[in-house]
């Protein structure tokens, strides 16, 4: 808060309130989606924890949630523990997951893209293994038990309830990555990731133990994307792998940060709230032409939100790669300069 | 008993003798030079010595203490901070971020972190640059970085790789009287590589000579500039 300008100040409790009040002022529809925003700037908040504070890069995102949403369905479908307690186990098994991979990649010195690629094989690698897991329902899929009256009301261990209280949850959730990565990038691990992901050499020159705060990167990323998969899980109701794990969803989570700003705190955010509707109107649009014969109705359009996606990000890329957030911070001067910080 | 001690240090690179049996040392508060032609193995011994590579043979000691082979964490943690000759900032991080970084090695809070930084920067005259970020610095600004982000981890033995290249006499002039207040005021250690002679000259007890890895003189300024070894070394047979 500090570092904001009063006008910054008034955008932050505004856009706040806003977030706060979206239940009560929007139409379903508009909540569902609210729901996809929150959700991806949550997961873009965890994958820019990797690659824009650590500097590692990770396309393969999927496989944490993947695991969580497994790991809490199967407790909760077969043998009855709550989502409250199931999501203990989900983030342990998401850590161990990328505690794995951390330590190949960094124990044997795989850098860069070679460190994405490694991410990617898991990936696909546990993709093919649960397609196989019959006790997981293989490719046929698994399926949460919700019965009619569970979804009034608000049943927080069981993650079973109205809309609005997904809504509250997945808020709860954006708002305290956002505020602990906030708290971590001005604390020691901040400064000793940025340092890394800037020249890891240097960082080691002046007594940063490289592999120990990247494997902390890894650890609490994929565990951001543990609880996520349990989120996913309740708030779906059914698990397949390819819908869960497959690669665009590795993609779809690097999206809004790349949009809004990597490394930066806010741009993951920023990002999904520009992308998410923008993406949701094509695909209306698109339909509604279909129904007015602007488009005739045999043309395939499912790739249409895609095609957007990746036109946004290559645009963001050739024109503002740093983002579209430090952009918007300067010309809205929501942020002091940094000679006037304290 | 010296501050660092180097015995019969060798390094080959693909059957290279970068660095070939050298040995030396430097004793508590004082400033050695490292000096010698162009790939004499000077910045080699000194990644040698930091922990950014392991000797095939030899030992290096920090005040009695074995760090052969340890790795740069553990060597910074020991007691020794360096400078990179092809500096290493940290680009997207503001000058005094950057040093802050170096501070946090002693420091447990941030914002203690940041006030010795900031100290640091104004013994270096960057004070004015700190909201900078190190990526717009000139090149002797970077330098001059390099110095204060190893300054920042308090070390016992600060290791120097040609932090006064590309400077103006006068430049040059200020870094030689900050680092002698400094040895005044911490009783500091240095270990310097430099071509400049007249911060050599200025600043150092003691110099050693490297040529084609190998030490070929040692003594102090005045003994190892009159040393036809080395004036050979440099200028070639025909000029001794």
């Amino acid at each position: 808060m500090n570092d904001l300008t009063p006008f910054g100040r008034v955008a932050l409790l505004a856009f706040a309130a806003l977030l706060l009040a979206v239940p009560w002022i929007a139409s379903g529809y508009v909540l569902s989606v609210s729901i996809i925003c929150l959700y991806l700037a949550y997961m873009g908040q965890a994958w820019n924890l990797m690659l824009g504070f650590a500097g590692l890069l990770s396309i393969g995102h999927a496989l944490f949630v993947g695991l969580g949403a497994y790991t809490s369905g199967y407790l909760f479908t077969k043998l009855g523990v709550p989502p409250a307690v199931g999501v203990v186990a989900a983030v342990a098994v998401a850590m161990a997951m990328g505690s794995i991979i951390g330590y190949l990649g960094f124990r044997f010195a795989i850098g860069g893209v070679y460190f994405a690629l490694l991410t990617i094989a898991f990936s696909e690698f546990v993709r093919i293994l649960l397609d196989h897991a019959k006790f997981l329902g293989g490719t046929e899929g698994m399926f949460l038990p919700v019965s009619q009256e569970s979804r009034r009301g608000v049943d927080l261990v069981n993650l079973r309830g109205s809309t609005e209280m997904y809504y509250y949850v997945i808020l709860a959730l954006a708002a305290g990555a956002f505020l602990m990565c906030r708290a971590l990038l001005n604390g020691r691990v901040g400064y000793y990731w940025r340092a890394i992901r800037d020249n890891p050499e240097a960082a080691e020159a002046v007594g940063v133990d490289i592999f120990r705060f990247r494997m902390y990167a890894v650890l609490l990323s994929s565990g951001m994307a543990g609880v996520a998969g349990v989120f996913y899980a309740f708030y779906y109701n059914n698990l397949f792998p390819e819908q869960v794990l497959g690669i665009e969803r590795s993609i779809e989570v690097t999206l809004a940060p790349i949009v809004g700003g990597v490394g930066t705190l806010f741009g993951p955010i920023f990002g999904a709230f520009i992308l998410t509707p923008m993406g949701e109107l094509l695909t209306e649009a698109v339909e509604g032409f279909k129904q007015s014969g602007l488009i005739a109705k045999n043309v395939k359009t499912d790739g249409v939100k895609l095609m957007f996606w990746g036109l946004a990000v290559a645009l963001i890329v050739l024109l503002k790669p740093k983002g579209l957030w430090p952009w918007v911070c300067e010309r809205l001067r929501l942020v002091k300069p940094p000679e006037q910080r304290g | 008993m010296a501050m660092l001690d180097v015995q019969g240090l060798s390094k080959s690179f693909r059957g290279l003798r970068a660095v070939s049996d050298v040995t030396f040392a430097v004793p508590e508060k004082g400033i050695v030079a490292l000096i010698g032609p162009n790939g004499a193995g000077k910045t080699t011994c000194f990644n040698l010595i930091a922990g950014a590579l392991r000797p095939d043979a030899g030992s290096v000691r920090l005040a009695g203490a074995d760090i052969t082979g340890r790795r740069a964490d553990k060597v910074c943690d020991a007691g020794i901070g360096r400078t990179f000759q092809l500096v290493k900032p940290f680009q997207d991080l503001t000058v005094l971020e950057n040093v802050t970084v170096g501070a946090l090695h002693k420091h447990d809070g941030v914002a203690a972190a940041k006030r010795d930084a900031a100290r640091i920067l104004e013994m270096l005259e960057l004070g004015d640059k700190r909201h900078m970020h190190a990526a717009n610095l000139t090149l002797p600004d970077r330098k001059r970085l390099e110095v204060a982000r190893a300054l920042a981890t308090q070390p016992k033995l600060l290791l120097l790789d040609e932090v006064m290249a590309g400077l103006r006499p006068t430049e040059t002039d200020r870094i030689v009287a900050v680092l002698q207040r400094l040895r005044a005021e911490t009783g500091i250690t240095i270990l310097l590589i430099e071509h400049v002679m007249r911060a050599v000259m200025a600043l150092s007890d003691h110099v050693i000579v490297l040529h084609h890895g190998e030490k070929i003189s040692e003594g102090t300024p005045e003994k190892v500039t009159k040393d036809p070894a080395v004036l050979e070394c440099y200028l070639g047979e025909g000029a001794v």
